[in-house]
């Protein structure tokens, strides 16, 4: 049975102290901060940074069976998101790729249905609510993709149960911009005994006992019934993880697998993991380690990424991005939808970011069919240029082009071994972008009109002009 | 280079050039009404005297029927070009080889642009239907590439740039105070200059060419038979356009401190007209200040300055109306302003006015003292992605 060989955790750069929202609106907020998606990304975007995270420590010569993805808050209806992310990752033409958007449980249902076929699960969320509120001040925006194979498996799957139930705890009709929750001591009764059902089952299955559990990851859609069965069933209390909700916030669907990633991070060989999931029921699923797990090096560990979020949000920027603001725009004219057939033909420049690279070595961003040196026509083979750093040769900041978040700081970028770039820049501050400085590459969308979604790439900041480079 | 000139071959006979400005009271139409008006009687000819036209306009309109319509030209060719912001110079070339060629004997070019009708603030480009992953950014942003780069080459920290920059904006703005035709007619001191509101980089409003509506034209014949229509004929002593490979957004050996296109088409220009020292055979130079940092980067490409030393030569004075060569001495794309289809031939104007003497108090005594050629200078894009014009004029043809 496939178990998971990989992981990748994707936080985005900017957090929201929840103070600032007392600050703003006099009341309300709370202490820590929340995970904030910029203006330019969406689930779909953050699902390709997870993707991305997950295939840079896949084993050698991974294949996934299928990519299935899942959301509460898509970007499209009606069109497959997934197939978006397939393309941005470079996958396999043949690769079934599926959405399952709606509902929180969502995000189970793709990684059991990827964990079957020994696929690839993208989950992604970007959670907010009505200013003021407790799913505004507790949600959180994330990206975490798992694998699921046979060779290679860090973690295999030892026992799952499902309890399954109906009662209207938290709901919204497709279009809300927030949800809307029942009497919170409803839903603590009502999740109470289907956490002792499901944990119960699973625990028979495998043929141990709760005190025998290494790592407890207890979340879901009801703060306190999660706090409730975080204490009920018996596991030892320092098995009990931190739920990160403090410095993340709940990040919907994508959220018990960020827990489990920042598991793995520190997981060693031979423990035991549960995952207790409340969501419309509850979903259980025992994992135990294996020795491959000692040698399994993340890109980057949730708790890095955790740190590496140090971009400081104003509310008022906040609910601008969030749409709960309406501000005004420079004076010019909104971006023309990008068309259907060139982004067709450009597929995997738009979306994998591949260029061309002659017979000199010279790289044609955007791929070429001529080339720039010599002149030879169709001598050129593909460039993927997605993960190579590069290095700012001249920028600058326009103040009056459009933009959901002026000003617009853009750049020339020199790649490592060759390639140069005009692009934007994002999760930058516009005062402290220099010549010199190194950045990656980052798959973003960069606007919306007509209701299609401009996705493409950006560059953005890397932390330090060290080793760091690899990742962040 | 292999473009063999036209030296001597036509020349100007007569031109007109509205006000520029923001013509909220004037269509497109008027304007190329006033300007081909302007044009006819300063060559002393009808409109039934001239045999093809050529209209440049980037957005105004399309076909020569753009022209035909309001003036009612009866049955003859109107060729609509359009070069981005040479679209105007790009006219009187093609017009010029017409006439050279012997396929007409008297031709009109003509540019027009009606920028102030759109609503928006700045230049508004349509582009063709695409994939949506090419770079929006304004025309400020992407020459405001320049001034970075060219202060990282060559050692000037942020304050010393701007003082340069500020400096070329000082001095056309000082050059059209004393134009009657530019869009912005007043002084603007320094410290205004320095401190307006920031547009992109480090490029204030001041730093950019003023958004305006305009038309030029110019009447263009033989030159043996100059002397019918004109007692100061303006001979053409060289065309060049070049349009580059489009290799500085992805070339990584470009550096951001020079238009190769430009480079190549003085060469060619300088060629064709048997000039050696630019900057000791010319008059004056009307160059394309779209941004200030454009005009400093051109002095050096245009051969006025050496490499690394323009901001030096800026801030000696070189370029002032009174200096050794005045640049854009009838206030430039900053003061007189820039509708597109217009500005190249707004700059031959100002050399076809300082080369006849009538160019009142912002005349250069270069001329006077004997130097009798003229440049102009237009080009359109973006650096390192750019089309590029150089015409050198003069009143005399050479021996």
């Amino acid at each position: 049975m496939p178990g998971i060989v990989s992981y990748g955790a994707y936080l985005p750069y900017w957090r929201l102290g929840r103070a600032a929202i007392g600050t703003a609106l006099g009341s309300g907020g709370g202490s820590g901060s929340r995970s904030v998606a910029s203006y330019d990304e969406d689930t779909t975007s953050m699902g390709v940074e997870a993707g991305r995270r997950l295939l840079a420590t896949v084993p050698a010569g991974y294949q996934p069976g299928l990519l299935a993805f899942a959301t509460t808050a898509p970007a499209y209806a009606d069109k497959t998101n997934a197939a978006i992310i397939h393309a941005a990752l470079a996958l396999s033409g043949s690769l079934p790729a599926f959405d399952a958007v709606g509902a929180v449980r969502s995000g189970v249902g793709a990684t059991w249905i990827a964990q079957a076929a020994g696929g690839v699960a993208v989950l992604a969320d970007i959670r907010t609510g009505r200013p003021g509120s407790s799913d505004e001040a507790g949600g959180g925006d994330a990206a975490v993709a798992l694998a699921f194979g046979t060779d290679g498996v860090i973690a295999e799957v030892v026992a799952a149960a499902s309890v399954t139930a109906e009662f209207v705890d938290r709901w919204r009709t497709p279009g809300a911009a927030f949800s809307k929750q029942w009497e919170e001591r409803f839903g603590e009764h009502a999740y109470g005994p289907l956490v002792d059902q499901a944990v119960t089952e699973a625990l028979k299955a495998a043929d141990i006992t709760a005190d025998e559990l290494d790592h407890v990851i207890v979340t879901g859609t009801h703060a306190r019934a999660v706090k409730a069965a975080r204490a009920t069933f018996g596991a030892r209390p320092d098995a009990v993880t931190a739920d990160l909700t403090v410095e993340v916030g709940y990040t919907g669907t994508a959220h018990w697998a960020l827990l489990l990633a920042d598991v793995l991070d520190r997981a060693e060989p031979g423990q035991m993991i549960a995952v207790v999931h409340l969501a419309d029921g509850v979903d259980v699923w025992l994992l135990r380690t294996t020795d491959a797990i000692a040698a399994h090096t993340p890109a980057r560990t949730v708790r890095q990424a955790i740190e590496a979020t140090r971009g400081e949000l104003s509310y008022a920027q906040f609910l601008t991005w969030r749409g709960f603001l309406q501000r005004e725009p420079p004076r010019r004219p909104e971006p023309e939808r990008p068309a259907a057939p060139p982004s067709l033909r450009t597929d995997a420049w738009k979306y994998a970011f591949v260029g061309s690279r002659d017979e000199n070595g010279f790289v044609h961003l955007p791929p070429s069919r001529v080339s720039m040196a010599g002149g030879a026509i169709d001598q050129m083979e593909p460039a993927p240029m997605a993960d190579v750093p590069a290095t700012i040769a001249t920028f600058t900041v326009d103040r009056l082009a459009f933009s959901l978040s002026p000003p617009v700081v853009a750049a020339v970028i020199d790649f490592d071994g060759g390639g140069r770039f005009q692009c934007e820049l994002t999760d930058v501050d516009p005062a402290t972008v220099a010549i010199g400085d190194r950045v990656a590459m980052t798959f973003r969308r960069l606007y919306t009109t007509d209701g299609v979604h401009n996705y493409f790439w950006k560059a953005r900041l890397l932390a330090a002009p060290t080793a760091s480079d690899q990742e962040d | 280079m292999a473009s063999h000139g036209i030296r001597d071959a036509v020349a100007i006979v007569g031109m007109g050039c509205t006000t520029f400005g923001e013509h909220w009271d004037r269509s497109a139409d008027d304007l190329l009404v006033d300007a081909s008006s302007d044009a006819l009687a300063s060559a002393g000819v009808a409109l039934d005297d001239v045999d093809a036209f050529w209209l440049g306009t980037m957005g105004s309109g399309l076909s020569g029927l753009t022209l035909s319509r309001p003036l009612k030209i009866d049955h003859k060719p109107v060729t609509h070009v359009e070069n981005y912001c040479a679209t105007g110079s790009e006219a009187f070339r093609n017009a010029c080889y017409a006439v050279a060629c012997g396929a007409y004997d008297v031709v009109m070019a003509i540019g027009v642009e009606k920028l102030k009708d759109s609503g928006y603030s700045g230049l508004v480009v349509g582009n063709p239907a695409n994939d949506g992953t090419g770079l929006s950014v304004t025309a400020p942003a992407s020459f405001s590439f320049l001034a970075p780069a060219y202060a990282n080459k060559y050692g000037l920290d942020p304050d010393e740039v701007k003082d340069v920059l500020t400096r070329i904006a000082w001095k056309n703005h000082r050059n059209g105070a004393l134009n009657p035709r530019a869009q912005f007619r007043k002084e603007v001191p320094k410290e205004t200059i320095a401190c307006s509101p920031l547009v992109a980089g480090p490029l204030g409003i001041f730093d950019c060419s003023g958004v305006s509506d305009g038309s030029a034209a110019a009447i263009i014949v033989r030159a043996e038979d100059a002397h019918r229509y004109s007692d100061h004929p303006v001979y053409v002593k060289a065309l060049s356009f070049i349009a580059g490979p489009a290799a500085g957004p992805i070339d990584p050996s470009y550096d951001y401190t020079t238009f190769t296109e430009v480079v190549r088409s003085a060469e060619d220009a300088y060629h064709q007209a048997g000039i050696e020292d630019p900057r000791a055979e010319l008059a004056m130079a009307e160059v394309h200040d779209c941004f200030t940092p454009t005009e400093l980067v051109l002095m050096e490409d245009l051969g006025f300055a050496e490499r690394g030393f323009a901001w030096k030569e800026v801030l000696a004075g070189t370029f002032d109306l009174d200096g050794e060569l005045p640049v854009n001495p009838d206030g430039g794309l900053k003061s007189f302003g820039h509708p597109i289809g217009a500005s190249g031939l707004r700059m031959l104007f100002e050399a076809w006015t300082q080369l006849r003497g009538e160019a009142g108090d912002r005349q250069i005594s270069s001329i006077a003292a004997g130097k009798r050629k003229a440049l102009t200078h237009n080009l359109g894009g973006a650096p390192g992605a750019c089309v590029s014009f150089v015409s050198v004029v003069g009143d005399q043809p050479d021996a």
